[in-house]
């Protein structure tokens, strides 16, 4: 799993019967000191998450699990919403406050 | 699998339920001479890590989601299934 940020929703009209009304969510994948980390992609959203919010999400055919027994074509889901990060101090050498 | 440490660990109220009870931990890859290995990832602990500890992690769901809860199937993708005590190389 790996940390990121909403950035926004995806709108498509056209798409997999089996994604009728799931949300499609921009997310902007972060390191553990919540910079940015890599290119953002399109994630389903299991859990409620909405813009701006600190997610993980699961990568590969696990992410379409959470929608079982319905077969959900995903490869990235949203499968928690980020309370806080601890990060000890000692590792914390790359932390930029922004949490 | 890959080599990494603990560096922390993240709360979350609002999960997949299958995460229930587990324990989300921030792991850095790193080289087997300590370096860093790239950007960290989260794993759900298997085997009692703590913060600090070197520890080899499963980047396999089959594997991850049956070793940190039991049984196969949930949306996990990584863990963490062994604490390192020493590298002889």
């Amino acid at each position: 799993m790996q940390l990121a940020r909403v950035l926004g929703t995806v709108v498509s009209t056209v798409k997999a019967e089996s994604l009728e009304g799931r949300k499609l969510l921009v997310i902007q994948p972060l390191d553990g000191s919540l910079n940015p980390n890599g290119k953002p992609m399109i994630a389903i959203d299991s859990v409620g998450a909405g813009k701006g919010e600190v997610i993980f999400w699961c990568r590969g055919k696990e992410a379409s699990f959470p929608f079982l027994p319905i077969e959900v074509p995903s490869d990235c889901t949203i499968v928690g919403i980020v309370d806080s990060v601890f990060l000890d101090s000692q590792f914390s050498d790359r932390l930029d406050s922004k949490a | 699998m890959i080599l990494a440490r603990v560096v922390g660990n993240v709360v979350s109220t609002q999960k997949d339920p299958r995460y229930e009870g587990g324990r989300i931990m921030v792991v850095r890859p790193m080289n087997p001479d300590g370096s860093d290995a790239g950007d960290e990832l989260l794993a759900l602990d298997a085997v009692d890590s703590g913060v600090g500890d070197t520890v080899v992690v499963v980047r396999e769901g089959w594997s991850a989601s049956t070793s940190s809860t039991g049984s196969p199937g949930a949306a996990i993708d990584s863990a963490i299934i062994g604490v390192v005590d020493n590298l002889d190389q």
